[in-house]
């Protein structure tokens, strides 16, 4: 019984992420556009976007590989997966064990891996370009992100997600320098990772500016819609990500009752609504960096990490 | 029959077959023959460490008479050297195979033929040796015969380059590795292992035969600063041997450090790890960072070959440390995370070595800038180099992310010890080796994508074909083992417990009882991952997506020229090459790692003369390092130059002086 209640949580998380997705880009947006007065597109945009993506034929290039048709596939399931194994609205995820924080980690560096590749297949020079400063940012924000991993593995005692959630609701936590620098350099990280403003404009398609949408610009069709579908997967699973663990509030633990879910689902929609206004209300205040400074700004988080690490190897109580 | 006799009998077969192929070598089936006959004898060793490792034999020795007449020539077989046997063969397996195909190319069959079996024995004798003279007999060996087979296309200009470098290198790290061993051996000169074992020297004899086995392995390994001759010598080879070189070879050196910071050197010091942690966390940065500037494919494979060093020897450098201050269990993480990058590295290179054959001999071209497209005339060769790709750049579910993972973990471990330096020195090792990880995704992101990827970019990569069938067959077989040792971690990591019980008093707990085959290194609430089920979560979510958008929505496929935001350029010169792909990198790294300056030459509007880059980058470890040995012994050849023009006279003068100064010399010694 237990574990028919633990599976139906690990699927139901599952699926739920991969709803909320569309809607998480869909309300940016609409907030975005509001903060600029105009009207943005509904709210349900994104979803309209996927299906008819979806129904389109896909138009692939001459020069087009095998590859290039696998991807999208193997960029969506990792991201979904990585996305799944973190606790949304319950702690208690039957499969959390299978892949700790570094494994989620490296399974969107496996997407980013053959996402790059996507971009090079066709051997168009955006696709290169687009590959070519997404390996380069990548080169600094993973290794933040192992940092930021490092220093709540070591204050929580684990690297798994489900353990390091519990551990931070509970009162042994207490306010600590490491966690406020782990916790800045996490955002800077997600807002690296997710090619928001500074570091990437989603919604250009200005070759001096653009990232990822130079690596997909060769995408039609349902390829296209997986490749928008994963990349709002992964602004949700980085709100997620911060959400339980940097404010754990609401999250129902295991064996808790239905009620108890509920508000951990209420919680959680509540969570993802206060990150998407707070991302959107950011986006609109700051220009968009030069390529060469995203290294700098990236670098911020890879050294807070860092001392975030140090601090927790130095003394046990900071 | 006990198992070190057939492991000894065996490599004495392959010595007899580096004999014969001296005579057969240059006939026609005589290559067929000799791979066919090196691949059923290190089958047959791969099948004696199998014995010795699984069977849970007690460690057995043999003393041969031959080698210095007092003491013999004395083999042993333990665990660890089980370990080493196996790996070793399993990649000497895999290179013969390739090598039955990939030898038909050879254009000088009797320059390789003869020492390939020759190069193998030796490897093997080094891991089985149990006294100095038979290890360095051996190492020494193994060194000549790889240097005659990195020399086996001698004409080639770089070539000879790159035998020099090698010869005079290997020669340092024997040197190195002599005066470890006279250390140890102390002024009894007892040769043997089990009585340098006996033997308690000093702590600062012992720090320095440390410093000594480290220069020694490390330079045979590929250490920076001493990796100089690694990317030179290592591409120069025909590609079975740069594949034995990189993935095989190297291990061999990390042995010959196991063995002696583990085993031969007692209980080890604190500071010993400060050392090998920095030079690991170093040489794993600067490794790849070189890779990403390389334009070679074999060379940039050469390059990644140091880095993976690195991340080996912070593994071991880690299992040191906690050994030194008596935490077994966290030292018998650490080194098995380090014994199973040497095995997962020797995999995943060798299979990358193979493929860079396979493009080598359907193409001629090592240069990857005159490469791109290869996925479509060679889409098999591009699976397997894919997956050799993605295992080395530790993506999960194949086996390089569960070593690097291993080594995370270890590094989680280490706030216990109680040492302020390690404090400080293991979070920034930590940051190195994410980095690098990092790092090396990027580098084979181009790695692939430039070669494989794209459009051809000269007429060669048109009219490329795939590979024969011998290749291919060890390429899948490799590719295969790098998904399976990714899978199911935990009985490679049962494999290393008894090897590694014996060197740090303790093991990674049992993996193999653990439900749904999850690795768990300490407990499952501290950390587990579990391979098998990502790998299953992976492939169902994407055959589930693809099930449902083909169902459900549209599976239609329409063939047209690329977009590229409307103006597609046809020439494939305007692709990304390797250059442009790591210039973001090098703009980023360069300036700091390679001093790089890059100066812009843009002429003025209506100058009608082209725009110029010029990127200017310094080897700053040759320059730094080697640079000043070099020119202090050219300076002194040079001086030392005028003593051959001298007359009669002169010469007998100078004989004379010396002689009256030696008469001296002995007649005022005390």
């Amino acid at each position: 019984m237990a574990l028919i209640g633990d599976l139906s949580i690990q699927f139901s998380q599952m699926f739920l992420v991969l709803l909320l997705a569309p809607l998480l880009t869909g309300f940016v947006r609409q907030v975005k556009a509001r903060l600029l007065r105009r009207r943005g597109p509904p709210l349900l945009q994104p979803y309209r976007d996927l299906i008819r993506l979806c129904r389109k034929e896909a138009v692939i290039a001459h020069s087009a590989s095998w590859l290039f048709r696998f991807v999208p596939y193997l960029v969506f399931a990792a991201t979904w997966v990585a996305a799944a194994l973190i606790p949304t609205f319950a702690a208690g995820l039957l499969f959390s064990w299978s892949a700790d924080l570094i494994a989620i980690i490296a399974l969107l560096g496996a997407a980013r891996f053959f996402l790059a590749l996507a971009g090079m297949d066709v051997g168009t020079s955006f696709g290169g370009l687009g590959s070519s400063r997404e390996a380069m940012f990548a080169t600094l924000a993973e290794p933040a992100m192992i940092m930021i991993v490092f220093s709540l593995a070591l204050v929580a005692g684990s690297t798994q997600l489900s353990t390091v959630a519990a551990f931070m609701t509970s009162p042994a936590v207490g306010l600590r320098v490491s966690l406020g620098l782990a916790l800045i350099a996490l955002i800077i990280v997600a807002i690296a990772e997710n090619g928001r403003i500074p570091v990437d404009n989603p919604a250009t398609h200005l070759e001096l500016t653009m990232v990822h949408e130079a690596m997909v610009l060769e995408y039609s069709g349902r390829h296209l819609a997986l490749l928008e579908l994963a990349s709002s997967l992964k602004l949700l699973l980085y709100v997620s990500l911060i959400a339980c663990i940097f404010t754990p509030w609401g999250i129902a633990h295991v064996g808790k009752g239905f009620s108890l879910h509920a508000i951990g689902l209420v919680a959680y929609v509540g969570k993802l609504a206060v990150a998407g206004m707070l991302l959107a209300l950011f986006e609109t205040t700051i220009a968009k960096m030069r390529v060469f400074r995203v290294p700098d700004f990236v670098g911020v988080a890879f050294m807070l990490g860092f001392l975030a690490v140090l601090l927790r190897f130095v003394s046990g109580s900071l | 029959m006990s198992a070190l006799a057939w492991l000894l009998g065996c490599d004495a077969a392959l010595l007899a077959l580096s004999l014969a192929a001296i005579v057969i070598g240059s006939r026609g089936r005589g290559g067929f023959f000799v791979y066919s006959a090196a691949l059923a004898l290190c089958l047959g060793l791969l099948a004696g460490g199998a014995f010795q490792l699984l069977g849970r034999q007690a460690p057995e020795a043999i003393v041969l008479p031959l080698g210095l007449p007092w003491i013999g020539a004395n083999f042993r077989l333990d665990a660890l050297s089980a370990v080493f046997v196996m790996i070793v063969n399993l990649g000497a397996a895999a290179a013969s195979l390739y090598g039955i195909g990939y030898g038909r190319h050879e254009r000088d069959p009797e320059r390789v033929l003869p020492f390939l079996p020759g190069f193998l024995a030796g490897m093997n004798l080094v891991l089985l040796a149990d006294d100095a003279y038979t290890f360095l007999f051996s190492w020494e060996f193994m060194s000549l015969t790889s240097w005659a087979l990195v020399m086996a296309h001698h004409r080639e200009s770089d070539n000879q380059r790159a035998g020099y470098v090698y010869i005079v290198m290997a020669s340092f790290g024997t040197l190195a590795l002599l005066l470890a061993f006279g250390l140890l051996a102390g002024a009894g000169g007892a040769y043997t292992f089990q009585a340098m074992r006996a033997a308690s020297p000093t702590a600062g004899v012992a720090g320095l035969a440390l410093m000594l086995a480290l220069v020694g392995a490390g330079s045979k390994a590929g250490l920076v600063p001493l990796h100089v001759w690694l990317p030179l010598a290592h591409p120069a080879a025909p590609s079975h041997v740069s594949a034995l070189m990189s993935g095989v070879m190297t291990k061999v050196a990390v042995y010959g450090f196991v063995r002696f910071a583990f085993d031969l050197l007692g209980p080890p010091a604190w500071w010993w790890s400060i050392v090998v942690l920095t030079l690991g966390g170093i040489t794993a940065v600067m490794g790849v960072l070189y890779a990403l500037m390389q334009h070679d494919l074999k060379r940039l494979l050469a390059y990644h070959t140091v880095e993976n060093i690195g991340i080996i020897h912070i593994g071991l450098g880690l299992a040191l440390a906690f050994k030194a201050f008596g935490i077994p269990s966290a030292a018998a993480l650490a080194l098995t995370a380090g014994l199973l990058h040497v095995f997962n590295h020797s995999v995943f290179k060798s299979l990358l070595f193979f493929g860079a054959g396979a493009v080598l001999t359907a193409t001629g071209e090592r240069d990857m800038e005159h490469l791109g497209g290869l996925i479509h005339p060679m889409p098999l060769t591009a699976l397997v180099f894919l997956v050799g790709c993605a295992a080395i750049s530790a993506l999960p579910p194949f086996n390089g992310f569960v070593s690097e993972w291993l080594t995370f973990q270890a590094i989680l471990l280490s706030p216990q010890l109680p040492s302020w330096g390690l404090k400080l020195l293991v979070p920034a090792v930590g940051a190195l080796l994410a980095l690098s990880a990092a790092l090396a995704a990027a580098c084979f992101v181009k790695a692939f994508g430039v070669t494989f990827l794209g459009r051809p970019r000269t007429d060669v990569a048109t009219g490329a074909v795939e590979t024969d069938r011998f290749s291919l067959t060890a390429m899948f077989a490799f590719a295969a083992l790098c998904l399976i040792a990714g899978v199911f971690p935990g009985f490679f990591i049962d494999l290393l417990a008894s090897a590694v019980k014996s060197l740090v008093g303790d093991r990674m707990p049992v993996q193999r009882g653990i439900e749904w085959l999850s690795i768990v290194p300490i407990a499952e609430s501290r950390s587990s991952y579990n391979g098998l089920l990502v790998f299953l979560f992976i492939t169902a979510s994407a055959s589930l997506a693809s099930v449902a958008i083909h169902r459900l929505a549209s599976d239609v496929v329409r063939k047209a020229p690329a977009w590229d935001c409307g103006f597609p350029e046809p020439s494939p010169a305007t692709q990304y090459t390797a250059e442009s792909f790591g210039e973001p990198i090098r703009r980023v790294y360069g300036a700091f790692a390679f001093s790089a300056r890059e100066r812009v030459d843009m002429p003025a509007p209506g100058e009608m003369r082209p725009a110029r880059i010029d990127v200017e980058m310094h080897d700053l470890v040759w320059e730094f390092f080697y640079q000043p040995v070099v020119d202090a012994v050219a300076f002194f050849a040079r001086r030392l130059n005028a003593l051959q023009f001298l007359t009669i006279r002169q010469y007998l003068s100078v004989v004379f002086a010396a002689l009256v100064t030696l008469l001296l010399v002995l007649a005022s010694w005390p």
